[in-house]
C-alpha cells in the first residue's frame, strides 16, 4: 500500500460505522468493539478444540530505528508477569488445560495465540486480556530473556548460511523501507535492547484499537462476542495510536548484485528478488496476477522454469518461484536456482534469465492456468478441513492493510485472471534492471 | 453469558477435558483389506493413509538409501505416464500425493476431491502398483538426494543426528541415515528400484486410514482396486536393534558460533506398562513447551537456550530416550550440566504432585485436539493400528493416563532414567566440553 493511500484509508476507516455483523460469509462472522478492537468468528463445529488469537498490528517494520528486535523481543517478554500472573503462568495454566499456546512476530504484525478445547476459551481471554496492558517486566527478565533472543537469532540465522544469505538479500533489496531488517534483529541492536525500549514499543501499540481477536472453532458468534466485550472491551482504547506511516521505497533504477561465502555451504545457489506491488485493500488484481504468475513460472514440476531448467536442459536440481501478496508495504517478486553438480553459479544464473525471457515471449499455457485455477477452487474446499488456518489467513490480511472483505474477495478475483493479466505482472515485475541478484557459495569458489 | 461461564467454571475445577467424538469403523473390502474409517460427508474430499511397515530399515545390504529413493521415484511416473505427464494428471484432479520414506515404514498420504475420486485412486493405484522407476527420473532425483545429502554434511543438526545414531544403534539399520550416503546413493541402479519396490509394498504390512465423504459400501471396493494387486509378502523386518549407547560425551568440531547437542540413553517401548507413566514424567521433565523443567532450569531462568526438549523415541526396532538443546559456544557447556542435573534429580526424586496433576491434564486435555482435520485422524488410526490398539482405544486412552499414580512416576524416573548412561553430542566449538570416548 502506498503511503498515501494508507492515510487515506486510515482516516476513511475512522468514519465509517460499522454494522454490528459486518459480514457473515462461509462462517466467518466480523464485527468491532466499541473501542475500536475487530474481531473475527471462524466457526468449524466439528470437533470441541478453539483457536484463540489477539493480533497487533505492530511488527518489526514499525520498531524504532536503533532497537530493531524489539518487536520480536516484547513478544517473548508478554509471557512474563502480569498484575495478576505470575512468569509464566499464563502457558502453564493453558498447558494445565491441556492447550498449547506460543506467538509469532513478523514485518507487519505480532500475533499471541492459544489452541485448547473449547469449553476454555473465557479462560483464555481473561489471559490474554490482562497482557494487553498489565505487563510487569523486572530487570531480570530482560537480561535473561535478551539471552534467549540472541540464542535464538544463533539458532535461526547465525548457523545458517541460508538464512544470514537470505538477510543480506532483503537488506539489499530494500533502500529506504523497513523491510531491509531482519524481524530477529541485527545483533549488535539486540544486544542493547532494554527495558525503555520494550515498554516504549509496548505503550504505543498494545492497545484494543491496534488489535484483531480471531477466534476459530467449535464456537458460537454471540458467545464470543458477549465474552470479547467482557475482556477486551473494557479496555481503553490510545487515543494517540500512531499511524502506521513507513519511509518507502524511490523506484529501483540500478541491478543490485551481492555475494555471500560461507564454508558451512554445502549447496551453492542463485537468488533472485524484484520489488513487487502488494494486495492492496479494493485493489487486488495485480497481486492476484503475481499470485498466478509465481505459479506459472515456478510453482512446482509442471511449471515453465522446472520444465526448462530441470527436465529440458538440466542445469538445476531444484527451480522455484515465489510471490506473497500479503504485506502492507512493497513485496518481492522471488525466484531461486539450485545447479546441478559442475554447473557453475553464473551458467545457472544465465539459464535462468534465458528462461525468464523465453517466457516472456512464449506467454502463458491456456491449460496449466486452467489446471492451477482448478487447483485453487480445490483448495477452497480443502481448506475448510482447516478452519485454524483460515483463522491465519484473516489475521495476516487485517493486519496488513486488508478487510474481511477483501480476504472474501480474493478467490474470485484469483479466478478472473487471465492470461493477459499474468504476462502483463511478468512484464512488469521480471525487470532485471531493478532486481537484486545473489550468490551463496563456499569460499573458497572462485567467481568467473 | 452465565452458562457459559458456569460451564468453564465447571470444566475447571473438574478438569475433564474434552471428549473427541471419533467414531472409527472397520471396513473389510471382498478382497480381503482392512481399514478404519471415520465418515465425515461435511465436505466433499476424503484423506486416505496407507502405511507399510519396515519403511527404510528394509534396505538391501550395501543399498543403503535405496528405499528413501524409490519412493521419491514413486510421483515420477507410472503406468504410459511421464513425470511430467503423472505431475499434470495430479494436478488436473486437485488431488494431493505424498510419499515418505521413514525407519519404520514407508507412509503415503492421499486427499481428493468427491467429484473425481475414480480418476484419484486410479492415477493414486498407478503410482504405488506400477511406478515406472525410468532411468532419466532416477538419474534427476538422484540428484536431488545427493544435494540434500551434501547439506546434511554441513549441516550441524544432521551432524549430530547421524553421530548420535551411530553411537546408539550398533550395527542394526537404525544407526545410519535412510538416505543414505553419497557412496550408496550414486552406486544405486534401476533394479536395487524394483527390488525395494517388492520389499516395501505388501499386504502383510499394510494400515489404511480413511476419513472424509465416503461411506464403508464404497470404500470397500475402492480398496480393492487401489490396492488388491499388492503381492502377499514383502521383505523380513529387520529384528530389534542393540542399543549401544554408553554414557559420556562426544564433540565433534565444526565452526559455527552456537553449538547443537543431541543426548539420549535407553528408553521404552510404547508396550511396556510402563509407557503412560514415562510419557507423564517426560511431560514434566522436557516435553512441554516452556513449563518443563528443562524449559524452565535452561531457558527461563538462566537464558542459555531457545529451546531444550527431551523425547521418548519408541521406534519397532529400538526404543531411546533422546533430548535436544543448541547453545552458544561458550555457554554449552553450562547448559549440557543444567541437563544432567535436572535428569539427576528426577531420577533421584520424580515428580511432584503438582507437576503430576498439571502434566496429566496437559496430556489427557491435549489428546482430543490431534483430531483436528480429515488427514490427521487418518494418520491417527493408522498408527493405532501399527500398535495394535483397538478399535475403541480413543475413548479409553485418557483413563490410562489418568491411572498413572506419584508413585508410579517416581518407579519409572528411577528405573528409566540413567543420569550416567546419558552421552550427548555435540557439534560446534563448544568451551570446556570434550570428548569421553574416540568418535
Amino acid at each position: 500500500m502506498n503511503r498515501f493511500r494508507a492515510a487515506l484509508f486510515g482516516l476513511a476507516a475512522s468514519f465509517v460505522a460499522f454494522p454490528l455483523f459486518a459480514a457473515t460469509k462461509d462462517g466467518v462472522t466480523a464485527f468491532v468493539l466499541d473501542n475500536g478492537m475487530e474481531v473475527v468468528v471462524v466457526e468449524d463445529n466439528r470437533a470441541p478444540v478453539v483457536q484463540h488469537m489477539v493480533w497487533y498490528k505492530a511488527g518489526s517494520a514499525d520498531e524504532p530505528k536503533g532497537s530493531s528486535g524489539v518487536a520480536h523481543f516484547l513478544e517473548h517478554l508478554l509471557f512474563k508477569a502480569t498484575d495478576t500472573l505470575a512468569d509464566g503462568e499464563l502457558s502453564a495454566t493453558v498447558a494445565a488445560n491441556g492447550g498449547r499456546d506460543n506467538a509469532f512476530t513478523s514485518y507487519d504484525y505480532t500475533a499471541y495465540f492459544q489452541r485448547v478445547a473449547a469449553d476454555r476459551l473465557e479462560l483464555m481471554m481473561r489471559m490474554e486480556a490482562d497482557r494487553m496492558r498489565n505487563i510487569r517486566l523486572t530487570e531480570q527478565n530482560i537480561a535473561t530473556e535478551r539471552n534467549v533472543i540472541l540464542e535464538e537469532r544463533n539458532q535461526r540465522t547465525d548457523s545458517n548460511p541460508a538464512a544470514l544469505f537470505s538477510e543480506q538479500m532483503r537488506a539489499t533489496q530494500y533502500l529506504n523501507h523497513r523491510y531491509a531488517v531482519p524481524i530477529i534483529g541485527w545483533r549488535h541492536e539486540m544486544e542493547t535492547l532494554d527495558m525503555a525500549d520494550a515498554i516504549g514499543f509496548y505503550d504505543t501499540y498494545y492497545y484494543p484499537n491496534n488489535a484483531i481477536l480471531i477466534v476459530s472453532g467449535d464456537v458460537d458468534p454471540d458467545e464470543v462476542k458477549a465474552l470479547a466485550e467482557k475482556y477486551y472491551g473494557v479496555i481503553p482504547a490510545n487515543p494517540d495510536l500512531p499511524e502506521r506511516l513507513r519511509t518507502e521505497e524511490p523506484p529501483q533504477t540500478a541491478e543490485r548484485r551481492l555475494i555471500f561465502r560461507d564454508a558451512r555451504v554445502a549447496q551453492p545457489y542463485v537468488s533472485r528478488s524484484y520489488l513487487a506491488p502488494e494486495r492492496d485493500s479494493g485493489d487486488q488484481e495485480m497481486a492476484a496476477a503475481l499470485t498466478l504468475l509465481a505459479d506459472v513460472l515456478g510453482g512446482g514440476t509442471t511449471s515453465y522454469l522446472t520444465e526448462k531448467l530441470q527436465f529440458d536442459t538440466q542445469k538445476a536440481v531444484y527451480s522455484a518461484s515465489f510471490y506473497r501478496g500479503i504485506s502492507l508495504d512493497d513485496a518481492t517478486f522471488n525466484v531461486v536456482v539450485v545447479p546441478t553438480p559442475g554447473v557453475s553459479l553464473q551458467e545457472v544464473e544465465d539459464a535462468m534469465d534465458a528462461t525468464i525471457s523465453q517466457f516472456l515471449e512464449d506467454g502463458v499455457d491456456e491449460e496449466q492456468l486452467e489446471r492451477i485455477k482448478y487447483q485453487l477452487r480445490a483448495s477452497e474446499t480443502y481448506a475448510r478441513d482447516n478452519v485454524d488456518r483460515i483463522a491465519n489467513r484473516y489475521g495476516r490480511a487485517l493486519t496488513s492493510g486488508l478487510t474481511v472483505g477483501d480476504v472474501q474477495a480474493w478467490p474470485d478475483i484469483l479466478q478472473a485472471v487471465t492470461a493477459d493479466d499474468i504476462m502483463a505482472a511478468a512484464r512488469m515485475v521480471l525487470n532485471r534492471d531493478a532486481s537484486v541478484t545473489g550468490w551463496l557459495m563456499r569460499n573458497e569458489e572462485v567467481t568467473q | 453469558m452465565t452458562r457459559l461461564f458456569a460451564a468453564v467454571m465447571l470444566a475447571l475445577v473438574s478438569t475433564l477435558p474434552a471428549r473427541a467424538e471419533i467414531e472409527i469403523q472397520e471396513v473389510v473390502s471382498p478382497g480381503g483389506i482392512t481399514a478404519w474409517l471415520v465418515e465425515e460427508p461435511s465436505i466433499p474430499f476424503m484423506a486416505l493413509e496407507l502405511r507399510f511397515r519396515g519403511g527404510a530399515s528394509l534396505d538391501a545390504p550395501g543399498k543403503r538409501g535405496a528405499i528413501n529413493l524409490m519412493t521419491g521415484l514413486l510421483e515420477e511416473g507410472a503406468g504410459d505416464l511421464d513425470s511430467r505427464a503423472f505431475a499434470r494428471e495430479i494436478e488436473s484432479l486437485a488431488a494431493s500425493f505424498s510419499y515418505d520414506a521413514s525407519d519404520d515404514s514407508v507412509s503415503v498420504s492421499a486427499r481428493f476431491l468427491s467429484e473425481n475420486r475414480p480418476e484419484a485412486v486410479a492415477l493414486l493405484r498407478a503410482s504405488i502398483i506400477e511406478p515406472s522407476f525410468e532411468q532419466v527420473a532416477l538419474d534427476r532425483v538422484r540428484e536431488q538426494v545427493l544435494s540434500g545429502l551434501r547439506s546434511d554434511a554441513k549441516d550441524p543438526d544432521e551432524i549430530a543426528r547421524a553421530a548420535f545414531d551411530a553411537m546408539a544403534y550398533g550395527d542394526h539399520p537404525y544407526a545410519t541415515p535412510y538416505e543414505g550416503t553419497i557412496e550408496s546413493v550414486t552406486a544405486l541402479t534401476r533394479d536395487d528400484m524394483l527390488a525395494a519396490h517388492r520389499a516395501v509394498f505388501a499386504k502383510d504390512r499394510l494400515y489404511v486410514g480413511a476419513v472424509g465423504d465416503i461411506t464403508p459400501e464404497e470404500l470397500g471396493p475402492l480398496l480393492d482396486a487401489l490396492l488388491g494387486a499388492l503381492p502377499e509378502e514383502g521383505a523380513p523386518q529387520p529384528g530389534p536393534a542393540n542399543i549401544t549407547i554408553e554414557g559420556g560425551t562426544t564433540v565433534i568440531p565444526f565452526d559455527t558460533p552456537q553449538s547443537v547437542a543431541i543426548f539420549g540413553q535407553p528408553g521404552i517401548a510404547q508396550e511396556d506398562p510402563d509407557f503412560f507413566a514415562a510419557r507423564v514424567l517426560n511431560q514434566v521433565l522436557g516435553a512441554g513447551g516452556f513449563e518443563s523443567r528443562l524449559m524452565t532450569e535452561v531457558r527461563e531462568k538462566r537464558g542459555l537456550t531457545y529451546g531444550v526438549y527431551s523425547f521418548l523415541v519408541p521406534n519397532d526396532h529400538a526404543a531411546t530416550y533422546q533430548g535436544q538443546v543448541a547453545s552458544a559456544n561458550d555457554r554449552i557447556a553450562e547448559a549440557v550440566s543444567v541437563i544432567r542435573g535436572e535428569w539427576a534429580r528426577a531420577a533421584a526424586e520424580g515428580v511432584t504432585q503438582a507437576e503430576l496433576d498439571a502434566a496429566k491434564t496437559y496430556v489427557t486435555g491435549a489428546y482430543p485436539l490431534r483430531f483436528d482435520g480429515n488427514g490427521p485422524i487418518a494418520r491417527i488410526m493408522v498408527g493405532m493400528q501399527m500398535l495394535g490398539l483397538p478399535i475403541d482405544y480413543i475413548a479409553t486412552r485418557n483413563e490410562k493416563v489418568e491411572a498413572v499414580t506419584l508413585q508410579d512416576v517416581r518407579r519409572v524416573a528411577g528405573e528409566l532414567l540413567d543420569p550416567e548412561g546419558l552421552h550427548f553430542v555435540v557439534v560446534g566449538q563448544p568451551v570446556g566440553l570434550e570428548s569421553t570416548v574416540a568418535n
